[in-house]
C-alpha cells in the first residue's frame, strides 16, 4: 500500500511502541504533523523546543523507553540542541525528528534551513538525513536500535519536506544491517574470573556505581554483589537510586561535593569496583591521588571509557547486568569485619552537617521533603546548589527515581524533564527541586504542565541569586561577586496561581512544616516558593587541584 | 611513534566529516589522511597516519570504533605492508640548472610532468624516506609548490583487511 513518507514515519513509531511524542510544529515538519492526525500516539505540544527534548529525556529516564521529540527545521532544530547534548552526556535513549527544507533547497541558505545533522554530529550517537523516500523505514528502525542498545544515546533523523510528502510502498523491516555497530554485551570470561579473584582477596573493597547500573537494570545484581563481598557502595550523581539509600552499605555520593566518608573510603580501599561509571572530573578531582592504594576493576559497556581518564588494572567491557551475573557465582560470602568497623567510624566521624540558626536552610527543606515524600516518588532537579543538596540529603530506594542533568549540567532541565517524567509515570509522585535561576530558564513550560493537568510538586529553593556561581566566586574570585544576584524575581507563588496551581511562600522552618504534609498529599499541582538562606554553601567541597579526601567544610 | 591506520568505513555522505570532526574535538592530530572507494562501492578505505603513544592510539581507536559508519580499523604499523604516497613538486629551474635537476629526477626514478621556462613540475611516488630525501635534494633549487596525496598502505601477502565484508543490504520483512 502506498502512503506518504510522513505517514510511514508515524507507522514506524507505532511499530516501535511509541506512546508519546513531545513536539512543536512548523513549516518543514507540516507533513509529519498532518500524519499525526491519524494515530493513537499522544502528542504533547510544548512551549519551546528545548522543552520537548528535555521532556523526551525525562520520559526516557523514568520509563527506560526511547523518548521521542519532534521539531521543525532551522530554529526548531537548533532549539533542540541543548536537550540533545544533555541526553548524549547522560546516555539517554532518544530519537529526535526534525523537519528539513526540501532537498532541492538544501544547501541554498533557504528560509529556516540549518545543517542540523552537521550541528549535531558531536552530540548524537548517530544521525541521518533522509535523502531518498525508500530509506525512511530502515533509518527509523536503525535509529531506535542505536538509541536503545549498547551505551544508549540520542539519534537524530532529519527529514526534508519533499521526502516527507513522497509516496512509498511501506514495509517496516524486521532487521537492519549496521556492519559498524556491534556493542559488546558479554564480559570476557577470563577477565570475569580474574575480577572475582581480586574481589575475593580484597579486604577493603568499595563499589563505585554510576548511571550504567540504572541503564542496564542491574540494581538487584549490584545489591547482591555488595552484600556478598561486604563492599560499601558509593555513587555518582547518575548512579543515585541504584542502591537502597537506607542500606548500611550505602555511602552516598562521592567526588567534588560527595560525602567525606565516601571520599575517604575510596581513598583507603584496596579494591575499587567501578560499575557503569566513567571516572569523570566531578568524581576524580585529581587523577594522581584517586584511590591510590586500590586495584581498580572497571566494568562498562563502552570500551572507550576504559582507560580514558584513569588507568585501571582490570577492565571488563560488557553490559553491567550480564557481567555482574557472570561474576556473582565465583564469589563467596565475606565479612571484612575490620573494614566494616572502619566504615562505621568514618560515617559517624564525618557526617553531612549544616547549621540551624532559625533561617530556612536549603538542606532542611530537602531533609523534610525526603521525610514526607512518597516512597515511590520521583525527584527531578535542575543544576546548581539545590541539585547537590538533593543528591546529598535525599534517599532513594529504587532506580529511576532521581532525575538530574549530570554530564552537561544544563540549567532549565528540571521543569520539562519533570513533565516528561510525570507523563511517563502518571501514578507516581513527581517532586521538582529547582532554583530560582533554573526555573526561569524554561518557565514557559508551566503552560505545558497546566495544559496536561500534571500534579507536579514544585519546590523552588529561592535565594534570589545564582547560588552555585556565587559560591564559585567566593572560593575562586576572592568573593568578588558579579552577575549572580537577581534584583528582580517574580512572586513564584503568584506565578503558580496564574498557571492554575496552588502557590505558597515559606520563609521559616515552621512555615514549611505547616504546609508540607498537605501539599504533598494534595492531588493538585503546586509551587512552593522556599525563601532560603542566601549565604549557604554546598559543603563539603573539594577545591580545584585537591584530592577527594582533602575536601573543605 | 607514527601509526598507520587502515580504516574501512561505510561510503555514506558525511563520513569524512564525522571522522575529521572526531579528531579535532578529541584533540587528536592527523599527519595525513587519504580516502577513496574500495572494490566494494558501498565501502571506502581511509588511510590515516597519526603520531602518538600506545594509550593515545588506544583511545583514538576506541573513539573511532564508536562511530557507527566505521566498520573496521586495522593498525598495520607492526605488520608487513607496502605504502606509497604521490607528491607533485614545482621547482625553480632556469636553463643553467635544469640538467642537474633532471639528473636527480633520474636517480630517484621520479618523472617530469610539466615544463615551463622557469620551472619544472615533478611527480614522485614512494615511501616517506624516499620522498623526504628527494625533497631535501631539490630544496637548494627553490621549491615553489608541493602537494602530497597522503599515504596509502596495504598489507603484504595474501591477507586482506576487506575480506568477508558483507554488504549492508536491508533484509525486509
Amino acid at each position: 500500500m502506498e502512503i506518504t513518507v510522513a505517514e510511514a514515519l508515524i507507522r514506524c513509531l507505532e511499530q516501535e511502541n511509541v506512546e508519546i511524542i513531545f513536539g512543536y510544529p512548523g513549516g518543514a515538519i507540516l507533513p509529519v504533523y498532518d500524519a499525526l492526525n491519524k494515530t493513537v500516539i499522544k502528542h504533547v505540544l510544548v512551549r519551546h523546543e528545548q522543552g520537548a527534548a528535555h521532556m523526551a529525556d525525562g520520559y526516557a529516564r523514568v520509563t527506560g523507553k526511547v523518548g521521542v521529540c519532534l521539531a521543525t527545521s532551522g530554529p526548531g532544530a537548533t532549539n533542540l540542541v541543548t536537550g540533545i547534548a544533555n541526553a548524549y552526556m547522560d546516555s539517554v535513549p532518544m530519537v529526535v525528528i526534525t523537519g528539513q527544507v526540501s532537498t532541492s533547497m538544501v544547501g541554498t541558505d533557504a528560509f529556516q534551513e540549518v545543517d542540523i545533522t552537521g550541528i549535531t554530529i558531536p552530540i548524537t550517537k548517530h544521525n541521518y538525513l533522509v535523502k531518498e523516500p525508500e530509506q525512511l523505514p530502515a533509518i527509523v528502525k536503525k535509529a531506535f536500535l542505536l538509541a536503545s542498545s549498547g551505551r544508549p544515546g540520542p539519534v537524530l533523523i532529519d527529514l526534508p519536506k519533499d521526502v516527507a510528502q513522497a509516496k512509498i510502498d511501506f514495509k517496516y523491516p524486521k532487521k537492519v544491517g549496521l556492519p559498524g555497530y556491534k556493542p559488546t554485551v558479554k564480559g570476557h570470561t577470563a577477565m570475569v574470573q580474574q575480577a572475582a579473584r581480586i574481589m575475593c582477596r580484597s579486604q577493603r573493597p568499595v563499589i563505585y556505581a554510576g548511571g550504567g547500573v540504572r541503564i542496564a537494570g542491574a540494581a538487584p545484581e549490584l545489591l547482591q554483589l555488595a552484600e556478598t563481598i561486604c563492599a560499601p557502595v558509593t555513587h555518582t550523581l547518575m548512579g543515585l537510586g541504584s542502591f537502597p539509600g537506607d542500606h548500611h552499605l550505602f555511602l552516598g555520593m562521592l567526588g567534588l561535593h560527595g560525602t567525606r566518608y565516601a571520599n575517604q573510603a575510596v581513598t583507603e580501599c584496596d579494591c575499587l569496583i567501578a560499575v557503569g561509571a566513567r571516572f569523570d572530573d566531578r568524581v576524580v578531582t585529581k587523577i594522581s591521588g584517586f584511590a591510590p592504594t586500590a586495584k581498580i576493576i572497571h566494568i562498562d559497556i563502552d570500551p572507550a571509557e576504559i582507560g580514558k581518564n584513569v588507568i585501571t588494572q582490570l577492565p571488563i567491557v560488557g553490559d553491567v547486568k550480564n557481567v555482574l551475573r557472570a561474576i556473582l557465582p565465583h564469589l563467596q560470602k565475606k565479612e571484612n569485619t575490620a573494614w566494616m568497623e572502619r566504615i562505621r567510624r568514618l560515617k559517624e566521624g564525618m557526617p553531612l552537617r549544616y547549621k540551624q540558626d532559625g533561617a530556612l536552610k536549603p538542606q532542611f527543606v530537602i531533609e523534610k521533603l525526603n521525610e514526607y515524600k512518597e516512597d515511590s516518588a520521583i525527584v527531578v532537579t535542575d543544576v546548581g546548589q539545590h541539585q547537590m543538596w538533593a543528591a546529598q540529603y535525599m534517599r532513594f530506594n529504587e532506580p529511576r527515581s532521581f532525575i538530574s542533568s549530570g554530564g552537561l549540567g544544563a540549567m532549565g532541565f528540571c521543569l520539562p524533564a519533570a513533565i516528561g517524567a510525570q507523563l511517563g509515570a502518571p501514578d507516581r509522585q513527581v517532586i521538582m527541586v529547582v532554583g530560582d535561576g533554573g526555573i526561569q530558564m524554561t518557565m514557559q513550560e508551566l503552560g505545558t504542565a497546566a495544559e496536561q493537568r500534571l500534579p507536579l510538586k514544585i519546590f523552588i529553593l529561592n535565594n534570589n541569586r545564582l547560588g552555585m556561581v556565587r559560591q564559585l566566586q567566593e572560593f575562586y574570585c576572592e568573593s568578588r561577586y558579579i552577575a549572580v544576584d537577581f534584583n528582580f524575581n517574580p512572586d513564584f507563588a503568584e506565578l503558580g496561581r496564574i498557571y492554575g496551581m496552588e502557590g505558597h511562600t515559606v520563609e521559616t522552618p515552621e512555615q514549611l512544616l505547616a504546609i508540607l504534609p498537605q501539599v504533598l498529599s494534595s492531588a493538585s499541582p503546586v509551587i512552593v516558593n522556599c525563601i532560603i538562606d542566601r549565604e549557604e554553601d554546598v559543603l563539603p567541597m573539594v577545591l580545584d587541584g585537591s584530592n577527594i579526601d582533602e575536601a573543605i567544610g | 611513534m607514527k601509526h598507520i591506520l587502515s580504516v574501512l568505513v561505510e561510503n555514506n555522505p558525511g563520513v569524512l566529516t564525522r571522522i575529521a570532526g572526531l579528531f579535532s574535538r578529541r584533540g587528536f592530530n592527523i599527519d595525513s589522511l587519504a580516502v577513496g572507494m574500495t572494490e566494494n562501492s558501498s565501502v571506502s578505505r581511509m588511510t590515516i597516519v597519526v603520531e602518538g603513544d600506545e594509550r593515545y592510539l588506544e583511545q583514538l581507536n576506541k573513539q573511532l570504533h564508536k562511530l557507527v559508519d566505521v566498520i573496521k580499523i586495522s593498525d598495520i604499523t607492526r605488520d608487513a605492508y607496502v605504502d606509497r604516497e604521490l607528491v607533485l613538486i614545482k621547482v625553480s629551474a632556469d636553463a643553467a640548472r635544469r640538467a642537474e635537476i633532471m639528473q636527480l629526477v633520474d636517480i630517484f626514478r621520479a618523472r617530469i610532468v610539466d615544463v615551463s621556462p622557469k620551472t619544472l613540475t615533478i611527480e614522485i611516488t614512494g615511501n616517506d624516506g624516499k620522498i623526504i630525501a628527494f625533497e631535501d635534494s631539490l630544496r637548494p633549487f627553490g621549491i615553489k609548490e608541493l602537494v602530497r596525496t597522503g599515504k596509502i598502505a596495504m598489507l603484504r601477502g595474501k591477507k586482506a583487511s576487506t575480506k568477508n565484508h558483507t554488504n549492508k543490504e536491508e533484509e525486509e520483512s
